[in-house]
């Protein structure tokens, strides 16, 4: 499992792209961080990668993951989780409920249930599925989200600064919670980020845009 | 992407052969006998017959004259009333109590309003009971015009009503666009009075974002119907009260000439915005010098306060209209001068059979099935744009607000002669379609802002999650936005349930409604009748709201994310 940039650019239509051409290679487990300041591009280069450009926006090159060109599927069949800044845990929905949201439809039942609540319990969030996510801390929160991604079962995991709104020590726990979960699990994950603490910690490739 | 394009092609041509189309089919087709022709009553020769004949049917200036003025007047003072209003109380109240204040105005139907107006305002209504005879004298009802006055006062109180709350909230979410706290501040640190920062300086910053509602309401006041019958002058009537009149006459030779009046009523919208275009140029010029002279008008806020009390009590009256609407509707023996009335009774509301039961069914079937197919139609628009991954495009803009900005009288009755060739006419079909054309906007007009709104990382999470399009509009996006979705059906309803045009001239008579009785009825009926069926008319919309408010409050309880903000 490894997610493969190669020469991947991208821009408004019909204007230079935002930054040079980007070549990378993220193995299983590793995590990659790109830096740079403000403005420069970061998330749209995620964007990009997860499927969700917006319109007027286009991205040449190739990304492959696992093998398979990405760029031509939509983004629900790229198998790229996403986290963001905020948790984005669907406020009309449980926590439960969020979690099993991007569980395969195969799993069913009682398996759904006990998935759910496996991974509840491995995020320190046992007993929590009846939960209002709108009741949950920012820590609680990023576990949460982060939990929901991996049920989905993603091949890789994009990480849109999530730990930047969270204070220093919650930072390095919930940073190495996710991070130890990535390399567990064999999933390259490519994470932005304005801090130089993250970047170390990744403890992989670090490229500045 | 594909699926995107294939939705916005339905949508588009949903529209075009909907909207567009019978607009100009019905317009052609009015201007077509304005100009002589019309083979069903045997005219087919094109001539300018028609316009001479206009021209000399009786009383046609003075209705044109008051079109002009109770129109363009009302208009005006509305805006000047509700910046005042705005201008003394923003940030004084909140948005929630703002809102619930105006929302019995918005909700009530013209048609209603006026008929309670009518109760209240009239020689033998209820002022004139409240006051005498300790402070009148008068034993019997006076013989003054207070309803239906030859200059079209009580019309313009009517439309102020209505109007005032209207642009009141287009202001509202306006200035929500707005630094307001902190111009207001620059602003009084530099010297100037409060209200005075608010008109130099927050004014010129709202007037562009809430134009097009101005020239909505500009439209409307131009070419009102039921309001005008019940509380215009009688004889001779608005422009557009006319042209039904001459529409409808016996004389089957007067369609020539009211078709010629019904494109003329389009050119005098059409003038009028051009003027208060010109008007706005000049505006800018003389505001832009009394800017620049740097008066700190502390001597303007008495303006502002006449403005704010005058809003006060053109509530005051809209809320006793309501009332009033009520208090007949279950009174008995109430003779004149006493203030209320001597006996109460139920019999009014005992007999659905008299009338409003089969009104009231038919009212409500077509406002639920017209509300529903635009809501439908709303969402595809909104998520076939969602698809695209794109903004709205100008012309599709126009196109919604079409509708709200010509007048209905100018293409209703040529689409009628239209329907009718085709042999189509007269349905609740037809009537549910006519009535779309003026809630569809509505509905996509409340639906937009919330749906831009919804934080595309959700749905950018979702499809991280492998939910494809499909999924992601009914699991994540409809879910979500349930508040604003309810909300606009509640709109959408209610200004279904206002329509009176529509349903006399595509139902050809044949249908009834709530709001075609109440018209009717309403002059020299039995005001206990009329207040049965006014009362229902007011109240439908107001179930709605509530349903509105309370479906999300019930589903959502314990979701505090998604029962934060006001409507």
């Amino acid at each position: 499992m490894s997610l493969e940039l190669d020469g991947v650019c991208v821009g408004p239509k019909g204007a230079p792209p935002l930054f040079s051409a980007i070549t990378l290679r993220v193995e299983p487990g590793e995590v990659a961080a790109l830096m740079g300041p403000s403005g420069i591009g970061k998330s749209t280069l995620l964007d990009a990668i997860g499927g969700h450009l917006a319109h007027g926006f286009v991205v040449t090159g190739s990304v492959r993951l696992n093998g398979r060109d990405v760029l031509p599927l939509p983004a629900e069949a790229r198998r790229i989780g996403v986290l963001f800044q905020d948790a984005m845990l669907f406020p009309h929905l449980s926590v439960g409920d969020n979690l099993a949201f991007g569980l395969s439809p195969a799993v069913r039942g009682a398996a759904r249930r006990a998935a759910v609540d496996t991974a509840l319990d491995q995020a320190g969030l046992a007993g929590f599925a009846a939960r209002d996510p709108a009741t949950l801390s920012g820590g609680q929160r990023a576990r949460a989200a982060l939990m929901r991604a991996l049920l989905a079962e993603p091949e890789a995991l994009l990480l849109d600064e999530p730990f930047s709104r969270l204070d220093a020590e919650l930072r390095a726990e919930i940073r190495g919670f996710a991070f130890e979960h990535l390399r567990l699990r064999g999933i390259p994950g490519l994470l932005v980020t304005h801090d130089a603490s993250d970047a170390e910690a990744a403890g992989g490739v670090v490229v500045n845009l | 992407m594909r699926d995107g394009r294939a939705l916005r092609a339905v949508v588009a041509l949903a529209l075009m052969g909907g909207v567009v189309l019978p607009i100009l089919a019905g317009f052609a087709q009015t201007a077509r006998a304005a100009f002589g022709v019309l083979p069903a009553i045997g005219a087919v020769d094109w001539s300018l017959a028609p316009w001479h004949q206009l021209m000399e049917l009786p009383g046609f200036g003075t209705s044109l004259r008051l079109t002009l003025v109770t129109g363009v007047g009302s208009t005006v003072a509305a805006l000047a009333l509700a910046a005042g209003f705005c201008a003394l109380l923003h940030g004084r109240i909140s948005q929630g109590a703002m809102g619930r204040l105006l929302m019995p105005f918005l909700a009530a139907p013209h048609a209603a309003l006026a008929i309670g107006l009518a109760f209240l305002l009239a020689p033998s209504g209820w002022i004139a009971r409240m006051v005498s005879p300790w402070l009148t004298g008068w034993e019997r009802p006076p013989d003054l015009a207070t309803v239906n006055d030859g200059w079209g006062l009580a019309l313009i109180v009517g439309l102020l009503i209505k109007e005032v709350p209207f642009l009141l909230l287009v202001m509202g979410s306006a200035l929500g666009q707005l630094p307001v706290r902190q111009h207001l501040a620059a602003g009084r640190a530099l010297g100037y009075a409060r209200g005075v920062v608010w008109v130099k300086v927050i004014l010129p910053q709202v007037y562009p974002l809430i134009r097009l509602p101005i020239f909505i309401v500009l439209a409307f006041a131009l070419s009102v119907v039921d309001m005008a019958i019940i509380l215009g002058p009688s004889n001779p009537p608005t422009l557009a009260v006319a042209i039904i009149r001459w529409f409808s006459a016996p004389d089957t030779g007067l369609i020539l000439p009211a078709s010629a009046a019904a494109l003329l009523q389009a050119g005098v919208v059409a003038a009028a915005i051009g003027a208060w275009i010109l008007a706005e140029g000049g505006a800018r010029c003389v505001g832009r010098w009394w800017l620049r002279r740097g008066g700190r008008g502390h001597r303007a806020e008495p303006g502002l306060w006449a403005a704010g009390s005058v809003v006060m009590g053109l509530m005051a009256l809209g809320a006793l209209a309501l009332v009033s609407l009520l208090v007949w509707s279950f009174a008995w023996r109430w003779s004149f001068p006493q203030a209320l009335p001597q006996s109460w009774s139920l019999k009014a509301w005992m007999t659905p059979g008299s009338g409003w039961g089969r009104a009231l069914e038919a009212t409500v079937v077509i406002g639920v099935a017209a509300t529903l197919a635009s809501l439908v139609l709303a969402v595809a628009w909104l998520e076939g744009e969602d698809r695209a991954r794109r903004g709205r495009a100008g012309w599709a803009q126009a196109l919604i607000y079409l509708p709200l900005l010509v007048p209905q009288i100018g293409f209703l009755y040529g689409l009628n002669v239209l329907f009718l060739t085709i042999g189509i006419s007269g349905g609740m079909l037809a009537v549910i379609w006519a009535q779309m054309l003026f809630v569809f906007p509505y509905v996509m007009i409340a639906l937009s802002d919330p749906w831009r709104a919804l934080d595309p990382h959700h749905l950018r999470a979702a499809a991280a999650l492998g939910a494809g399009p499909w999924r992601r509009l009914v699991a994540v996006k409809l879910p979500m936005l349930v508040r604003p979705l309810m909300v606009a059906a509640a709109i959408g309803f209610a200004v279904s349930v206002a329509q009176y045009l529509p349903t006399l001239f595509m139902g050809a008579g044949r249908i009834a409604t709530l709001t075609t009785e109440a018209v009717t009825l309403a002059s020299g009926s039995d005001r206990r009748v009329v207040g049965v069926y006014a009362v229902l008319q007011a109240g439908l919309p107001f179930l709605a709201y509530g349903a509105a408010l309370l479906v999300p409050a019930i589903v959502y309880r314990n979701r505090r994310g998604l029962l934060g903000g006001a409507v």
